[in-house]
């Protein structure tokens, strides 16, 4: 009899063993097939960035390439030197980028910042219609703003210039920055806040004092976002600053779409894969804490 | 004074942002409303001609197809980023051992721009050089895979390819809610007798209604201004069967000297968002302060 | 180094972050340029590179401006926000009767450059037809100066394909159907094409010069003759647009021209319809005309389907500005620049008096064909490349074109729609 029911309950753990072996396979196969589905596209760009022109025309877009040469990343990167006078290429256009990104992130991270804690610390009537109102700007499609804005710019005095860009990106990421901030801030206990308010805090004491030294997870969110958005900008780049100042993505376009010259899709691939060198970085070493930004304000939201 | 100045702080610290997204925001809308209603060809011009633009708008066919075109994809979009999104931030949270990798390469898409991505798509899905060339020379002749260049299929790789780039992000967003769900409540649940599936389904996911809504903004606004995405893949092809609403405007803006028909458009964009996302958003708002 | 690099990176955010006041003034001396152009790899940047130089040796300052992308759509929309903020580019690549509209918009007068056109008489360097086009208010004043002529209507094949195949290059449209269904059963993609909206336009235009003939190609597409647009020619056209496609393989939409290009280039297709500018993957290749390739016009009465790059240049204020403009135009009418710029480049000379014994023969080919067409009446501007007609007409038929050759309208169908798109958009 005991020994019956022992086989029993043996039998059934087992087939559970088996059962939660069989998931644990079921869950990995999936993983990795999404994976595949993520990992393809990088992979022919790396791929293609590494084969010769002749190599690209005749073969399959899978294949390894026959010997690894990294001439094009070369290319893509400081150009071929006297032989290709006139040819694009990134090397110089890679401190515009930064000059534009640096300025813009910490602008609109700052002011979202500021508005997320006024409109969830210190309520007042009407807040939500407001944020509501920020929310909005998330969006516009920038095509159908970019005659009044590149008039308002010319007004300035500043169409043509990365202030120029900065301003735009600041202006046009405080939507996103202050719905980040916002959605964060009101996670946190307002028992905190009256505590403060109790001990004679005022408002900016508040921020710099309890909430900023918390703020680091959603600050890295906010940051990695924007920097990720302001460092692809095409659009803007385009319209707004030239020539020699232009951001790399501007570069990037002049080298990857030329119009009816000779395509080098080898170089396009390294250089499209080294313009995404920083936000790859960003996202590969903050990934981590991207999450944990995101999970600090998420749920109760 | 002093007192006046303390109370309304708050305001005076959001009025610059505020006063910014007036004029550039809600100024720039208006200032777009009222071209729609001049004649403005190649440059914008201020005389006004009633609202012609908008009765040739929608008797543009053009313009229908560029509609139909962004419901199909807004809604495949949002529903499939948000199913592989929450299904890839479950099997995740099973405490996976590569998962630090694995979530990198979920999320790495949203680094790279689509000025070059566009083509790396672009051959994969192409039929004499990607997934379906693979498969036949692979052996399997009758495989077909031609979404790309066929005109009823076509929206449907632009999805692919959107998704690819943004899933990984909602998969962050889902990844971070669950995190920070109390084990308790599912440990109880368990007890109680509950299989992983019902637990996931009638308590987790009711209780990540912040992060639907964060997904769904973020979603929302890449679709309405998906732009890019289109012209590096199909730029709207074959013949315009996979047109949007903002290709349909920035061309006819800048490259047809249409900016009156092209602000048209642009109004009608807005006044989706408005009449989609925000209630939506305020009845979302509201039901927040009512938890908080 | 590492130290200046991080002063100097301190520094611009110092600046930046109060940027709003400031305005970022240079003061060159001589004349000053800011180009906007699209020609940034391979033999176009090579051939504006000469333009550099050249403007450069007459003491000026180049400021490159280049936005690449959709055949200048992408410049475009700069160009557009540049002049919206009331600080237009000095020069930029601008073509066609869109420089006529630009003028209207009231942007390009008083125009600078027409002093220097008249004291180095353009008009006898250039021909009637080309002149025209580069002139503002009312044609009579010259606001933008021609690199090059391009053709358009040019047929490429693999020689050897045709050779093995007992083929030679048609000399009309029935035996180019023929020879391209003899392809077609030996297991060859007859038709390489790209279906891009611009490239079937490049062949539409080819197809309706050789069906229509010269003087419909006038009616129809120059002077947008309702009854032309949606008569029995033009359903013709499209009856041949429509075995085209045909002969097209199942990866045409969406191909860039030059991987249709490559196509020809190694058997696998034998005929493309393409600009000049699909020479410079020959040569790339090192592909020989005559010997490895055949470079002549598609079958018609002697047209000649002509694009004319040029640059347009806008109202100005300040000296350093206008002698810049002066300075370009005349480079840009400089007699070696043409020369060497257009070697580079694929196409001919625009102005009529430069040698050709440099050039290879295609060249050679164009340029003659081109002084036959402008006696006969052949010689007509392409709308595809936006020689034609405004942008607004030039999209709508556009739209039609790609629209019916992408799905399986009837070609009734399509010149009804013809006529009414182009209805639409004026």
């Amino acid at each position: 009899m005991q020994t019956l029911e022992f086989q029993n309950i043996k039998k059934i753990e087992r087939s559970a063993t088996r059962k939660r072996i069989f998931f644990r396979w079921l869950l990995f196969l999936m993983l990795g097939l999404f994976a595949l589905y993520y990992i393809a596209p990088l992979y022919v760009m790396i791929v293609t960035s590494l084969k010769t022109m002749e190599e690209i025309r005749q073969g399959n877009l899978m294949s390894l390439p026959g010997e690894i040469i990294f001439d094009s990343w070369k290319t893509a990167w400081s150009g071929r030197g006297g032989i290709d006078a006139g040819n694009v290429f990134l090397r110089p256009f890679f401190w515009n980028s930064l000059k534009m990104v640096v300025p813009a992130v910490a602008i609109s991270t700052f002011f979202g910042a500021m508005n997320g804690y006024a409109l969830t610390k210190w309520r007042f009537k009407g807040d939500n219609l407001l944020f509501l109102a920020f929310l909005f700007g998330c969006f516009i499609p920038y095509q159908a703003i970019l005659l009044p804005m590149s008039r308002t710019l010319g007004i300035l005095g500043i169409s043509n210039s990365i202030s120029g860009l900065v301003l735009v990106h600041t202006v046009y990421g405080l939507s996103f920055t202050t719905l980040f901030f916002r959605n964060y801030y009101i996670s946190i206990p307002d028992e905190m806040i009256k505590a403060a308010r109790i001990d004679g805090a005022g408002f900016f004491k508040i921020f710099f004092k309890v909430l900023l030294p918390i703020s680091s997870p959603i600050i890295v969110v906010t940051v990695i976002w924007q920097f990720t958005n302001i460092w692809n900008d095409f659009l803007f780049g385009s319209s707004f600053s030239f020539g020699e100042a232009a951001p790399i993505q501007v570069a990037l376009n002049n080298m990857v779409l030329t119009s009816t010259s000779v395509k080098e899709y080898n170089v396009d691939m390294a250089a499209a894969f080294i313009a995404g060198i920083p936000t790859l970085i960003v996202y590969v070493l903050a990934g981590k804490y991207f999450i944990r930004g995101l999970t600090a304000g998420s749920v109760k939201g | 004074m002093f007192y006046w100045l303390q109370k309304n702080l708050p305001k005076i610290v959001i009025a610059p942002s505020f006063a910014v997204i007036l004029w550039f925001v809600y100024g720039f809308v208006l200032w777009t409303f009222y071209i729609s209603l001049t004649k403005s060809k190649m440059l914008p011009r201020y005389e006004f001609w009633g609202i012609n633009q908008h009765i040739r708008l929608w008797s543009n066919p053009r313009w229908f197809n560029a509609v139909e075109n962004l419901i199909i994809f807004t809604v495949l979009f949002v529903i499939i980023c948000l199913l592989i999104g929450i299904i890839l931030s479950i099997l995740l949270d099973q405490k996976i051992r590569a998962e630090g990798f694995l979530r990198t390469v979920y999320l790495y898409p949203m680094a790279l721009s689509f000025i070059v991505t566009g083509t790396a798509w672009k051959w994969i899905l192409n039929p004499t050089m990607g997934i379906e060339k693979l498969f036949t020379d692979w052996g399997f002749t009758n495989f077909t895979f031609d979404w790309l260049v066929n005109r009823d299929m076509s929206i449907y790789t632009i999805v692919i390819a959107a998704v690819w780039q943004s899933s990984g992000f909602v998969m962050a967003l889902f990844l971070a809610g669950l995190r920070s769900i109390d084990d308790e409540i599912v440990k109880a649940a368990k007890i109680d007798g509950a299989s992983l599936y019902s637990i996931y389904i009638t308590i987790i996911l009711p209780m990540m209604r912040p992060v639907f809504m964060s997904s769904i903004v973020i979603l929302l606004h890449i679709s309405i201004k998906s732009y890019d995405l289109v012209i590096a893949l199909t730029a709207g092809g074959p013949g315009i069967s996979s047109d949007m609403p903002a290709v349909f405007m920035t061309q006819m803006a800048f490259h047809r000297s249409q900016i009156g028909l092209a602000s048209a458009s642009a109004v009608m964009m807005f006044l989706t968002v408005l009449a989609i996302v925000v209630p939506y958003l305020y009845s979302e708002l509201r039901r927040q302060d009512a938890n908080s | 180094m590492e130290r200046e690099m991080v002063k100097k990176l301190i520094a611009s955010i110092a600046s930046l972050a109060f940027a709003a006041g400031i305005i970022y003034n240079t003061v060159l001396a001589g004349g000053e340029a800011e180009v906007l152009h699209w020609w940034t790899s391979g033999g176009e940047a090579k051939a504006l590179q000469v333009l550099k130089d050249d403007f450069a040796k007459k003491g000026g300052t180049w400021k490159d401006m280049p936005v690449a992308g959709g055949g200048g759509d992408a410049a475009n929309v700069t160009l557009k926000s540049r002049i919206v903020a009331g600080d237009p580019p000095t020069a930029s690549q601008i073509k066609g009767p869109t420089i006529q509209e630009y003028d209207e918009e009231g942007v390009v007068a008083p125009y600078h450059i027409h002093e220097v056109a008249k004291s180095e008489n353009w008009d006898s360097l250039l021909s009637s037809q080309v002149a025209n086009h580069m002139k503002c208010d009312g044609f009579t004043k010259y606001c933008a100066a021609p690199v090059n002529i391009h053709r358009i209507d040019w047929f490429w094949a693999n020689k050897k394909v045709l050779d093995s195949h007992g083929l030679k290059m048609p000399t009309s449209w029935d035996e180019f159907n023929a020879a391209a269904s003899k392809l077609k059963s030996a297991g060859i993609i007859p038709f390489a094409h790209g279906g891009q909206p611009w490239q079937d336009a490049t062949v539409f235009e080819a197809v309706l010069l050789g069906i229509g003939g010269n003087e419909f190609y006038q009616k129809a597409i120059v002077e947008l003759d309702m009854n032309a647009l949606s008569g029995s020619t033009m359903v013709k056209v499209f009856d041949q647009m429509r075995k085209l496609q045909g002969f097209t393989d199942k990866g045409m939409p969406g191909r860039d021209w030059n991987v249709a290009t490559a196509m020809v280039m190694n058997g696998k297709a034998a005929f493309q319809i393409m600009g000049d500018w699909a020479k410079g993957e020959f040569s790339n290749a090192g592909l020989k005309p005559g010997v490895d390739y055949y470079c002549l016009p598609t079958p018609s009465d002697h047209g000649y389907l002509y694009n004319v790059d040029s640059f347009i240049f806008y109202g100005m204020k300040g000296k350093s500005k206008i002698d810049g403009q002066k300075a370009l135009a005349s480079s840009i009418m400089g007699k070696n620049f043409q020369k060497i710029f257009n070697i580079y480049k694929g196409s001919i000379p625009a102005r009529l008096d430069v040698p050709m014994d440099e050039f290879d023969m295609c060249a050679k080919g164009s340029a003659s064909d081109l002084k036959y067409s402008a006696m006969t009446g052949g010689l007509l501007p392409s709308f595809a490349h936006g020689m034609a007609l405004r942008n607004a007409q030039k999209g709508a038929i556009q739209d039609v074109i790609t629209e019916h050759f992408n799905s399986n309208m009837s070609s009734k169908e399509a010149a009804r729609r013809l006529a009414d798109a182009v209805q639409a958009s004026m």
